[in-house]
């Protein structure tokens, strides 16, 4: 399946939208008018790295990993949001744009923990050569509640001989996920998914600012005082494994977590009439997970408290009597 | 959507402060009992919701100069008024530095130790520590550092902020030693409102130079008089834009080749006909006097001593626009400023120079001050299209542009303080005789701030194309005869010239061809005793603090840069200077080319062209 992400933004059918010419590398390429850089770049098998983009979100272009060349643009620009117009010129591996994206690598690599961000990561740190030591050894981890006081436009200058990161302990103040702003790429996804691309609940929301901006809910009060309903929408997004199954974590924690041992069912949540499709990740009959696929066309890979950790309230709830 | 508001009962004091700006709530619905019932309020509808929450910051500066710092309680309060999520609220209140969301003292002083004051007369750090602390303290009276304020020109500044009904907000400068003496004496007797009135350096004006326009009236006209400011020309040029109609008024700024002053040159009459064409309704006029690039105070000279002028330019924007209402957005550092300016639209208003029919034209046209809250960022044009809408001051992806998609999604006019105030210039003194001061391609004059160590600091009027060695010299050269080592031009985001290169011409393509900005017209003079490493990762410092963080470039990158330049100081680098620089490279490639907006894009700038131009101990360029 071809992903065009403007047909969630522009109800016009793609039939009916007019096609515009472009190149990408050199290759001439034909898309529809509100098709993205993005879109063209897929369209003939250029593989442009990702973090910030989703199908199902608005792009909110803050990642800067994606970006490419356009002829006769000052800056490079984010290819996951520039619509395509006639007669560009775009240049995906000139040596600027391969600077920026391993630039943005490695100041990601850096400053957060990536190791649950998943293999194309990794494979583009290696390809970009990012490297993520010549900042120095990273600075020790900051103390719990640390990073959510920092006022703006004030912070400790230090000696630079330790690179700042975001590294601190998880955040677990309920039972069903925890927070691990260690691995937070700061992608806004958890934000869209929790406000106005999903939930309508707005439970979070980046606060601070520059190096010290971070998810938060009002004065990091925590979970249970907050607005949040547990639909684990946000989990479904996150990029990073920041945000997680209290299963998944606790069994990650033992070393006992191990997606070759584990399989997914799909079915059909029971809880209402509705009818979301669930996919439950079953490990040695235990429910560790459950997620929703991102391509249905109802859902988009949203669910309620209910279907999402449901069945796990039930497990425990079994498992206690 | 289920609003949930934190139990933290809002206090009397904070209620009746959000109420002052919010009205009295109209009924049980908003900020009544429903908050108490259980946490969850019922969702009083997206689009009411969206309608009213360009009222979050003036709600959010309320509690702030009430009790000193935005609470739990106080947030949440507003949040019921306003059918806001806390959490999102809150994301606003912790992206600007003269919100506070921790208890902070009555007295706070916000004392500046940016590259100008510093350059002048040193870091104030150690002197403040003495007397009243540590930074951040709780007591009576406590203090802080504070980026540039904007008055430069006297060498220290600190901005003096008093909660409570008696509170107050006013700026001392200079404010040297014997003034800290004196402050800290008075403790939590200080009052705010009996601080003398800081003045403006105009060293032309005390010399009578003829030649000023923008600055004519600075220092000469009653700045609480309408009449007196008619006397004096005023209101002149208004007259004239009704004669000609919006047509008339884009044909004289297009004929007089006026580029905007705000920093990106872009030109004033295609930007004003752009909006005034789009068929989209209704349309907005905005005036950015969020002044906060290091060492820059001309649009404060400008705000505090010819108040009138800018009202009168806003409107001319709005009836050649075709918008009805007009936004002052006004830097919150300003408190002296912004009683002027409040006061002139008020005395406008009364004159029918703004209202249902201004001045007899049949169009309406009113406008609204809005005060910042301690962010560069919000300078940013769209970043402050946001920060009026009550999001957080984070720069929107362009295109669009705001001409197409501005304030509220309108077509939005926004302009510099300065850029507006030559369009008076145009109209009053007509498009040839604009066009004909400057350079062919750099129209008119241009305000330049000078400071550090210069004989005479203060503001300079200069026809465009003056060389920077003219300027220079009739500042009266470098302070005390020393030598010249360097001079910080365009500001933080502008970079170093050196004292070979003074024969630079200050025109937009001058600077250009010679690798320079003229930027907001900042020219910090620095002489051979000024360490230049140390100014740097002040530099360095301040967009780690001001960047929005929205973006990996400038969010991680600025942290990175700072860590290089901390090394560099130290003296640590030693034996890897090379990887330094290479990083520095790659630092400066990054942020240039891929942050979202100019502070990311210019955040290495002056790094850049100090290590370029050799300046930076142990970094020369080939060493
Ligand atoms: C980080 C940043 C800060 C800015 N701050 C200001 C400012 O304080 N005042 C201003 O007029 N323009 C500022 N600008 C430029 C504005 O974005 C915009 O270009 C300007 O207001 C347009 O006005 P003009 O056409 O009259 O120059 C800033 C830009 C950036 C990137
Ligand atoms: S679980 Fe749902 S309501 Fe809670 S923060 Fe995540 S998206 Fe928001
Ligand atoms: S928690 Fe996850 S989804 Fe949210 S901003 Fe961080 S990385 Fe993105
Ligand atoms: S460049 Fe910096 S200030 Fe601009 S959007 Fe990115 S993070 Fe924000
Ligand atoms: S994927 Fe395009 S900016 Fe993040
Ligand atoms: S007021 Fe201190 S640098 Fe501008």
């Amino acid at each position: 399946m071809t992903i065009t992400s403007p047909t969630a933004a522009d109800p016009t059918p793609v039939s009916l939208r007019r096609r515009i010419e472009l190149s990408v590398d050199g290759q001439p390429v034909t898309v529809h008018e509100g098709d993205t850089l993005l879109d063209a770049c897929r369209q003939v098998g250029v593989e442009v790295p990702t973090l910030c983009f989703l199908e199902t979100l608005a792009p909110v272009n803050v990642c800067r990993v994606c970006v490419v060349e356009v002829e006769g643009s000052r800056t490079l620009v984010p290819s996951c949001s520039r619509k395509a117009e006639p007669g560009m010129s775009v240049q995906t591996a000139s040596d600027r744009v391969r600077t920026s994206r391993r630039m943005v690598l490695e100041l990601l690599a850096s400053s957060v923990d990536l190791s649950l961000a998943g293999d194309d990561v990794q494979r583009w740190i290696a390809e970009y050569g990012a490297r993520a030591d010549r900042h120095g050894p990273a600075a020790a981890p900051a103390a719990a509640g640390e990073r959510d006081r920092a006022r703006p436009g004030h912070h400790h200058v230090g000696d630079g001989l330790s690179a700042a990161t975001v590294h601190q302990p998880a955040k677990r103040d309920n039972e069903l996920y925890q927070r691990d702003y260690s691995r937070c790429i700061l992608c806004y996804k958890c934000v869209e998914a929790c406000g106005e691309d999903a939930q309508n609940t707005f439970a979070i929301a980046v606060a601070g600012r520059g190096f010290d901006a971070r998810i938060s809910t009002e004065f990091d009060v925590g979970l249970p005082d907050s607005a949040c309903v547990y639909c684990g929408n946000c989990i479904a997004v996150c990029p990073t494994g920041a945000l997680m199954f209290t299963s998944e974590a606790d069994l990650r924690a033992e070393g006992a977590w191990d997606e070759d041992r584990q399989q997914v069912t799909r079915t059909v949540c029971p809880y209402c009439g509705v009818g979301c499709n669930l996919e439950l990740h079953v490990q040695d009959n235990t429910i560790v997970k459950v997620t929703s696929p991102l391509d249905h066309e109802v859902t988009s890979g949203n669910l309620c408290v209910k279907g999402r950790f449901g069945f796990q309230f039930a497990q425990a709830r079994r498992a206690a009597d | 959507m289920d609003l949930r508001v934190t139990r933290v009962p809002a206090t009397a004091d904070e209620r009746s402060a959000v109420d002052a700006v919010l009205g009295e709530p109209e009924s049980g619905w908003a900020g009544g009992e429903r908050a108490a019932v259980d946490g969850h309020v019922a969702f009083g509808g997206l689009r009411r919701a969206e309608e009213r929450r360009h009222l979050l910051l003036p709600a959010l500066h309320a509690l702030q100069d009430r009790v000193g710092w935005v609470s739990e309680g106080g947030l949440g309060y507003v949040c019921t008024r306003l059918d806001l999520a806390p959490a999102v609220a809150y994301g606003v209140a912790s992206a600007y530095a003269l919100l506070a969301t921790e208890p902070a003292g009555q007295v706070v002083l916000h004392v500046c130790d940016d590259v100008a004051c510093r350059a002048a007369t040193g870091d104030p750090a150690p002197l403040l520590e003495a007397n009243l602390g540590p930074t951040g303290g709780t007591g009576p009276v406590s203090w802080q550092p504070s980026p540039c304020l904007g008055y430069c020109e006297h060498g220290s500044a600190a901005l003096v902020l008093r909660a409570g009904t008696d509170g107050g907000r006013a700026t001392v400068a200079p404010f040297d030693v014997a003034r800290q003496g004196e402050l800290v004496a008075l403790g939590d007797r200080l009052d705010v409102q009996a601080l003398p009135t800081p003045l403006a350096l105009v060293p032309q004006l005390e010399r009578g130079d003829p030649s000023v326009r923008l600055l004519r009236r600075v220092g000469r006209v009653d700045v609480a008089s309408i009449d007196a400011y008619r006397a004096a020309g005023g209101y002149e040029a208004l007259r004239r834009a009704v004669e000609l109609g919006p047509a008339g008024v884009i044909a004289e700024l297009k004929d007089a080749k006026l580029l905007g002053r705000g920093g990106a040159a872009f030109p004033t009459g295609v930007k004003w006909e752009t909006v005034a064409r789009n068929p989209r309704r209704p349309h907005y006029v905005v005036a950015n006097a969020d002044e906060s690039e290091p060492g820059t105070f001309k649009d404060r000279v400008l705000l505090e001593h010819d108040p009138f002028a800018l009202v009168e330019a806003l409107t001319i924007a709005g009836l050649t626009m075709g918008a009805e209402q007009g936004f002052l957005y006004l830097r919150g550092e300003y408190p002296l400023a912004e009683q002027r300016l409040t006061h002139a639209a008020e005395a406008a208003r009364r004159r029918g120079l703004l209202g249902e029919d201004v001045m007899g034209s049949g169009l309406r046209f009113d406008l609204e001050l809005r005060r910042g809250a301690g962010a560069y960022i919000a300078g940013e044009e769209t970043a402050l299209l946001n920060s009026i809408e009550g999001r957080r001051p984070e720069p929107r992806n362009k295109p669009p542009f705001p001409a197409d998609h501005g304030l509220f999604d309108r077509p939005t006019g926004i302009n510099n303080v300065e850029t507006l105030l030559c369009v008076l210039d145009v109209l009053t003194g007509g498009s040839a005789a604009f066009a004909s001061t400057g350079t062919p391609q750099s129209t008119g004059t241009r305000l330049f701030c000078l400071s550090g160590k210069v004989a005479s600091p203060g503001l300079y009027e200069v026809p465009l194309g003056t060389s920077l060695r003219s300027l220079l010299e009739q500042a009266g050269g470098v302070a005390d005869g020393r030598p010249l080592q360097a001079i910080l031009l365009g500001g933080a985001a502008g970079g170093f010239v050196g004292p070979d290169e003074l024969d630079l011409e200050l025109s937009f393509e001058g600077a250009r061809a010679a690798g320079a900005t003229l930027g907001s017209g900042v020219v910090v003079v620095l002489d051979d005793t000024v360490d230049l490493t140390v100014l740097l990762r002040r530099i360095a410092q301040f967009f780690r603090d001001e960047s929005c963080g929205q973006c990996v470039p400038c969010r991680v990158g600025t942290q990175r840069q700072e860590e290089v330049l901390a090394r560099l100081l130290a003296g640590r680098a030693g034996g890897v200077l090379a990887g330094e620089r290479a990083l520095l490279a790659d630092l400066d490639a990054v942020l240039r080319d891929a942050s979202i907006c100019g502070l990311g894009q210019t955040a290495s700038a002056a790094v850049t062209s100090a290590v370029r131009r050799g300046l930076v101990a142990g970094l020369q360029e080939g060493s």
